[in-house]
């Protein structure tokens, strides 16, 4: 139970403190494109030295450090009801480290306990396969990233957006021109076609676990994904909404089959400070290697 | 690059423009949802939290006691300022802010506030907590942390060249309408 517990901490440590290459590479890709003598530009060197400071003083890249979202492929018989104590018990620690900010806030009494956990904190994804494998992941994904999501019904009448892949477009493309710079863009959507206004938005989520240099196996897909982000870059919000070249970072769409009465696209707004991380477990709960 | 130093005086930030890159030294104040809630209904600030000539930073730190029993922070990027927009004009006319730190902009009522009372938005850089967190040499003091836990609290941060730019000024001016309006115009063009 140590090394697990030890392990879960560590996961904790390098994803709050460490930006993944992928999102790095991206960023640096940013800073780039942005005019020389911008406040664009100077936004995105600001973020280029944040995240070497992050990791190299071992704290967190951004003090939202979030929701705390574990997603574990498990084989058969892994004790989940132990793993879930240990990831309890991790982030309490990793609370008490500073690698966590206090975030989990009573609802109702606005009381704030310090300990991050609580009903609805941590949250933990098993999924069961029939391979001897154990993973974690872990997303901390930030609140001001989260309030910029949104959920569309189509028919949208507004945005004039029919049930198929243009009214998809339409919809998401509309979520970014909302989002504007709150979002601490430039940012990366997680969007799920189809599924109920629950699972869509958990769909939407999971798509944040791709790599950002991978591409969708299916072209449709994978030619509304490129394009979205190209659109996006034009509209010219740029990071922090500054005005700039680069507003999208990507977009990874996965569907869901749907009822017939119900056509949602439910979109994740992930900010640049796309915490994300993972690892492979030995049977003694030791890390094995990093994912990301 | 444009020094201020707190307390800043009206004719000060009136000098400013939307674009200006400045760097702060001085005090800053943080405040967010729960601080601007309890001002809007009623509340008293304590003694110790003068915003006459301020800075007020919507933040919600890390903070971590340090071998020697002090507050250090850790970690201390903006948070998104919009939530805080039925609040914030009332903030600025009662209590003299003369500048709101923030993140995403704010909009009509606050840039209203601005243009009135002598105060201006300037937005750091989101997720930054880093780099602003160095800027910070001291944190003499936390008020109300027990009713709103740390987070929401009031810091009080002593910070030399903390660094920010003007987004919204004191003559009406706001870059995030002006990307709005634009992002919109470009969309229209690709739907």
């Amino acid at each position: 139970m140590n090394a697990l517990l030890d392990s879960l901490l560590e996961l904790i440590r390098r994803t709050s403190t460490e930006i993944p290459d992928d999102v790095h590479t991206a960023i640096l890709a940013s800073l780039e494109r942005e005019k020389k003598g911008t406040i664009a530009e100077s936004a995105m060197k600001i973020i280029d030295q944040n995240i070497a400071l992050a990791k190299n003083k071992s704290q967190p890249i951004c003090q939202d450090t979030g929701s705390i979202i574990f997603y574990v492929d498990c084989p058969l018989g892994l004790d989940q009801i132990a793993f879930s104590e240990a990831a309890r018990d991790a982030v309490k620690l990793a609370t008490k480290k500073g690698y966590l900010r206090q975030n989990s806030v009573d609802s109702i009494t606005g009381k704030n306990d310090g300990t991050n956990v609580g009903p609805g904190s941590p949250i933990l994804h098993f999924h069961q396969h029939r391979a001897p494998e154990l993973t974690v992941k872990l997303v901390l994904k930030g609140g001001g990233c989260e309030n910029v999501g949104a959920q569309y019904s189509l028919p949208n009448e507004k945005l004039k957006a029919n049930r198929d892949l243009d009214g998809c477009r339409k919809a998401i493309l509309d979520a970014v021109l909302q989002a504007q710079g709150k979002g601490c863009g430039p940012g990366i959507l997680g969007v799920c076609i189809g599924g109920d206004r629950a699972t869509g938005y958990e769909y939407s989520k999971q798509q944040l676990l791709r790599r950002l240099d991978d591409r969708n196996p299916s072209a449709e897909l994978d030619g509304l994904e490129q394009d979205i982000v190209a659109t996006s870059n034009k509209l010219g919000i740029g990071p922090m909404g500054f005005g700039g070249h680069t507003t999208l970072l990507g977009t990874k769409i996965g569907v869901l089959n749907r009822l017939p009465a119900s056509y949602f696209v439910s979109i994740s707004y992930m900010c640049w400070a796309f915490r994300r991380q993972g690892a492979t477990l030995g049977a003694q709960g030791e890390i094995q290697n990093w994912l990301y | 690059m444009i020094s201020l130093t707190t307390p800043l005086s009206e004719a000060t930030v009136r000098n400013l423009n939307v674009g200006d890159e400045v760097v702060i030294t001085g005090v800053l104040f943080t405040g967010r949802d729960a601080v601007h809630k309890y001002l809007h209904e009623g509340g008293q600030l304590p003694a110790g939290v003068n915003l006459r000539g301020g800075v007020l930073y919507h933040c919600g730190p890390v903070v971590v006691k340090d071998d020697q029993g002090n507050w250090k922070c850790v970690a201390a990027g903006p948070t998104t300022s919009i939530r805080e927009e039925p609040y914030q004009g009332q903030v600025i006319r009662d209590c003299g802010l003369r500048a709101v730190i923030g993140k995403g902009g704010m909009a009509d009522r606050t840039l209203a506030a601005c243009k009135e009372f002598g105060c201006v938005y300037l937005h750091a850089i989101g997720g930054a907590a880093q780099v602003l967190a160095e800027r910070i040499q001291s944190v003499p003091n936390v008020y109300m942390m027990d009713k709103f836990g740390a987070p929401e609290a009031i810091w009080e941060f002593q910070v030399v060249d903390f660094p920010a730019v003007v987004t919204m000024d004191a003559h009406g001016n706001s870059l995030h309408k002006e990307v709005l309006a634009a992002s919109q115009a470009e969309l229209a063009k690709y739907v």
